[in-house]
């Protein structure tokens, strides 16, 4: 009796070893992408949004910020829009979640041999990717408005770690609340839980003009950490004074929604 | 058994028609007006933001603008203190967000196509209008009421004294009249909930280029302009009126009068936008 041995090609891979992670999230991101470009509609109001409010904080409350030596409104405004338009836009990976879930496409992909971090790491990418998009538009509408950077190029650098991380945060609290939640209801809770944390700290005055209340919730809410952190470079120097708390505070909360995110998948299986 | 058939030439019964259709438009915009109303109070996850936002903001702003105060122009010629200035802007978000939702139900019931519904039943077409109108109405009076419970508790206080009070339910109440038929037209037009809420961040960016959340005096430029041609700054102000200074003719212009004027304007707009429906189908 012959042997027969059937070698395989070499571009071919069995099921037991798995897709690559990195090529699994590769394409899901690019689908993410795809959403973005064939729903125009639900990705646009997360672009005007942050610059409207741009130009609505900058005009009616310039006075107020003005008034307590810092040159330009926008200076002060700039940073808290692009974390703002960063962590919206960012949301629209929850929304895709939901359909994906609703239309059967996420048992699909459960069904695949991917591993369940490729899942969670795919959706945090493509939130990353849909994020810079509205940063980019507030920082060129802030150059148009004429902020101030004496910071340099590295006050941009730090909005835009800002913001990213902001993104990751959101999306990663909102991928755990849709997989434990099922329904469009989790999307809508996480922007309220967003709204309220970035507004609930130094987001329209720093914390010398506040008083009562705000004053010692924003004094604990990580996102005035953050917001230091964002601000600095238009504010001044970048100097490392500023920037450990935010970079602490963000470590902190990436950990945090990554696990949250994590155990909600595990919860989704079960 | 005999039966009266009223001649039409008759004076006395072209009066007694006359009556007999006031009084049924009446009804039917009372039991319209009543089902509008337990309607959006089954809602209440499209009732919260209404409350929850304008309080929200109104905190915000106090906590955070507080200092403000300390500017000898704001407060001789503004407000004592920041709340008592974020009170009408609180007003003013809270009843534009409500009257957009109940625009918004209106929408709803087309689609679904209810409204055909009581097209064909014997009602009068100008009460399918009037009911969520006057329903807007009373949810915006309560609103108003409720929003100054909380804010005097929290501190604030209405310096023109009780016909104050009535001036800003009023002014709430004629406000919402106004910019309900201004949605409804909308949605009477579309027939789409969608173009409603669609039109909602046009509301949205009018209340944010008013003064309903920063006095005008402290705005620039372009900012500013807009601001002053923009009519919401000037119903938002004859409401801060109530609540800072004593009792003017003035504060009723702003906040009385023009709303009516912008509520006949849309009001005609809803309904010419019902004929067109009407005369379409």
């Amino acid at each position: 009796m012959s042997d027969i041995t059937v070698k395989q090609p070499m571009n071919v891979r069995t099921i037991s070893d798995g897709a690559r992670p990195m090529e699994v999230v590769a394409i899901l991101v690019k689908r993410s992408m795809i959403r973005v470009r064939r729903m125009p509609s639900a990705f646009i109001p997360s672009l005007i949004m942050p610059v409207f409010q741009l130009i609505a904080f900058s005009g009616a409350f310039g006075f107020a910020v003005t008034s307590l030596g810092i040159k330009n409104a926008l200076d002060w405004y700039v940073p808290l829009n692009a974390m703002q338009g960063a962590s919206f836009g960012a949301l629209g990976v929850s929304f895709g979640l939901i359909n994906d879930m609703q239309t059967g496409f996420f048992d699909r992909i459960l069904m695949a041999p991917a591993q369940r971090w490729v899942t969670v790491i795919s959706s945090l990418v493509a939130a990353v990717v849909r994020c810079f998009v509205p940063i980019t538009f507030v920082v060129i509408v802030g150059y148009i408005g004429g902020m101030n950077t004496p910071g340099g190029p590295m006050a941009i650098v730090c909005v835009a770690i800002a913001s990213v991380a902001t993104a990751i945060v959101a999306a990663g609290f909102a991928i755990g609340l849709t997989f434990r939640m099922r329904n469009l209801g989790a999307a809508t809770l996480t922007q309220f839980a967003i709204f309220f944390t970035i507004f609930l700290s130094t987001s329209q005055v720093p914390l010398s003009a506040m008083s009562g209340w705000l004053r010692g919730v924003a004094r604990i809410n990580p996102m005035t950490n953050i917001l230091r952190f964002a601000r600095q470079g238009f504010l001044g120097d970048v100097t490392w004074e500023q920037s450990w708390g935010g970079l602490i505070a963000m470590g902190a909360l990436l950990i945090l929604t990554f696990i949250y995110a994590m155990t909600g998948i595990k919860k989704f299986d079960q | 058994m005999s039966i009266a058939i009223a001649d039409p030439k008759m004076p006395d019964s072209k009066l007694m028609a006359s009556s007999s259709s006031a009084r049924s438009l009446f009804r039917h915009t009372f039991a319209l007006t009543h089902r509008s109303v337990v309607g959006r109070l089954r809602q209440p996850a499209v009732l919260a933001p209404a409350f929850i936002f304008p309080l929200f903001f109104a905190a915000l702003g106090s906590a955070s603008f507080n200092k403000l105060a300390g500017d000898p122009y704001f407060t001789a010629n503004i407000a004592k203190s920041f709340m008592n200035y974020a009170v009408a802007g609180a007003v003013l978000q809270g009843v534009l967000f409500g009257s957009t939702s109940a625009a918004g139900d209106l929408a709803t019931d087309i689609e679904q196509g209810f409204f055909e519904r009581l097209l064909a039943s014997p009602i009068s077409r100008t009460a399918i209008v009037l009911g969520r109108l006057v329903g807007s109405m009373v949810v915006a009076v309560v609103q108003v009421m409720i929003f100054l419970i909380i804010f005097l508790v929290a501190g604030a206080r209405v310096e023109s004294g009780p016909i104050g009070y009535l001036g800003l339910i009023g002014g709430g109440a004629l406000l919402a009249l106004a910019m309900s038929a201004l949605m409804a037209g909308l949605a009477i037009k579309s027939g789409s909930p969608e173009v409603v809420q669609g039109a909602f961040p046009l509301v949205f960016v009018l209340m944010f280029l008013s003064s309903a959340f920063f006095p005008r005096h402290y705005m620039k430029g372009w900012y500013r302009t807009v601001a002053d041609w923009n009519p919401m700054s000037h119903i938002v102000e004859g409401m801060q009126g109530f609540m800072n200074h004593d009792l003017s003719a003035s504060q009723f212009a702003k906040s009385w009068l023009l709303p009516l004027v912008i509520a006949i304007i849309s009001i005609a707009f809803a309904l010419r936008a019902l004929n067109n429906r009407l005369a379409a189908s």
